[in-house]
């Protein structure tokens, strides 16, 4: 055994991983048995399952719902966060009076002013699209403010004895030197946007990913209530895992 | 007091004066929203009435008991993960990417499991809160130089004096964000489950006047937590800039 399996393998943390898979998947079994059907359905139920709701034909609608919200909030609450942020950047003193205010608004619980948002835009794609960007937008701002803060004068100065143009030193100075920072808020932003989305779905909604959730509570259907749980949490866990690689990246080539 | 400071006084007021002047003028229309001014009487008149009292009370019990477990689950984890490095190396990705995952999906769950009462959204509160706590205990104690352990060791200092004196100041700002976080997702994970499906509690009472049609009594009630949450962040922040003080780091 020791031939094939050298100690070395024994202290990776692929085998460090494989054993904390192994325990999650324990204890969620365990629970399972203690819980019964009702509470929770066992692994790998939820797994059958699952694979069976991405095969229904009612689940691609809402699924699109939810995506075409997302993405849309997503979309909006990047353009204007970056565009913001680099703007309170640049421009020191709106930046340093903002700040305050922005962490502020950042750490109210954003669900209470969902009634606001409903008042404003009614029941429909605008409402969650509004609440969605209204949760991303904060931290993209935050991140790439302070990005364009950090670049390091010296840069500029550079640029300016260089004689680059605006779009030269844009596309060689400014992006190069703000890119990971402000792809870190992106990330963020990412996170954010889709639980805003999915919140304003399962408050008041006709469609979506989180309105066949609370659908599904009302039924008391443990299977359905898993089973999509379990696709948010992968989608969201692979989602993020791939931007997390690619931020590390970014972060060590400065 | 700095120019900053000033022009950030200028701005918020401004801002309500703005909303304030296209209520009155009816451009945003009452049954969207009413005057600040108009959201403010209504929540003096709603606590003097004691109308809203059981409410804030459920509410913000359910905030204190998973903001407190949070905080202790979160530090004592912490502290257990910083002392066993394989562990720390298998969580920290998961860690950091916990709040990818929208905690309140799991919340219907957990309905099922506990029974529509107080604690499916406690257990909310908590899961959204402790991971804060967590991340920055770690961080804290990352900052904690190997030379002050090793000159606690010289002094003989025993584990409890070594944590109280050394380790707890050396990390208390990082501690201090994961508070402030614990406060802000505490809130978010209660009054969030309390929307979405309750028996009670401000984030019910403010759905309920949503419906109703009733426009003072919900506003007033998001004017109450937002103002709870922007005094508790900011008594926090004065706080830490005492203890940052005494230190000579300000």
């Amino acid at each position: 055994m020791s031939a094939r399996f050298p100690a070395a393998f024994f202290r990776s943390r692929a085998f460090d991983f494989a054993v904390f898979a192994a325990l999650f998947l324990a204890l969620w079994q365990v629970a399972h048995e203690w819980g019964g059907e009702v509470a929770m359905t066992a692994p790998l139920d939820t797994l059958v399952f699952s694979a069976k709701t991405l095969a229904s034909a009612e689940f691609w609608p809402h699924a699109y719902a939810t995506l075409r919200a997302f993405l849309i909030a997503l979309v909006l609450a990047s353009t204007a966060g970056v565009l913001a942020g680099a703007a309170l950047g640049f421009h020191r003193l709106s930046g340093e009076v903002s700040e305050p205010i922005l962490v502020g608004v950042y750490s109210i619980p954003k669900v209470t002013l969902y009634p606001i948002i409903l008042l404003f835009f009614g029941i429909g794609i605008e409402a969650k699209v509004a609440f969605g960007a209204l949760h991303g937008v904060i931290p993209i701002i935050l991140f790439t403010m302070n990005a364009v803060r950090n670049i390091k004068p010296v840069y500029i100065k550079t640029a300016r004895v260089m004689r680059l143009g605006p779009w030269p030193l844009f596309r060689h100075v400014l992006l190069p030197a703000t890119l990971p920072e402000v792809f870190t808020g992106l990330r963020v932003g990412f996170a954010l946007t889709l639980i805003g989305t999915l919140l304003s779905e399962m408050f008041g909604s006709r469609s979506g990913i989180g309105f066949q959730l609370m659908n599904a509570i009302g039924l008391h259907n443990m299977d359905i209530i898993m089973s999509l749980t379990f696709l948010l949490v992968a989608f969201a866990g692979t989602a993020n895992a791939a931007m997390l690689a690619l931020d590390h990246r970014l972060h060590r080539r400065v | 007091m700095k120019l900053a400071t000033k022009l950030r006084i200028v701005v918020l007021v401004a801002a309500v004066a703005a909303v304030e002047l296209l209520c009155r003028a009816g451009i945003i229309k009452a049954f969207t929203m009413i005057p600040p001014s108009e959201m403010a009487l209504s929540l003096w008149r709603l606590v003097a009435a004691g109308k809203a009292h059981n409410d804030m009370l459920r509410t913000l019990s359910a905030v204190g008991v998973a903001l407190f477990a949070s905080i202790v689950a979160g530090a004592a984890a912490g502290t257990a993960i910083h002392s066993l490095p394989r562990v720390r190396r298998t969580l920290d990705p998961l860690l950091a990417a916990y709040y990818s995952v929208p905690v309140f999906v799991f919340y219907p769950m957990f309905i099922v499991i506990f029974g529509l009462n107080d604690r499916p959204k406690i257990v909310i509160g908590f899961l959204y809160a402790v991971a804060a706590m967590i991340i920055n205990t770690l961080n804290g104690l990352d900052r904690v130089a190997p030379v002050l352990r090793k000159t606690a060791r010289v002094f003989r200092m025993g584990p409890a004096a070594t944590t109280f004196k050394v380790v707890l100041p050396c990390a208390a700002p990082y501690l201090f964000t994961g508070v402030k976080l614990a406060v802000a997702y505490s809130f978010i994970g209660v009054v969030g489950s309390e929307f979405i499906l309750s028996t009670g509690g401000l984030g019910y009472q403010i759905g309920f006047a949503y419906h109703d049609f009733n426009n003072r009594t919900m506003y007033a009630l998001i004017l109450f937590i937002l103002a709870v949450t922007l005094i508790a962040n900011m008594s926090l922040h004065a706080w830490e800039k005492v203890l940052l003080a005494r230190r000579g780091l300000l």
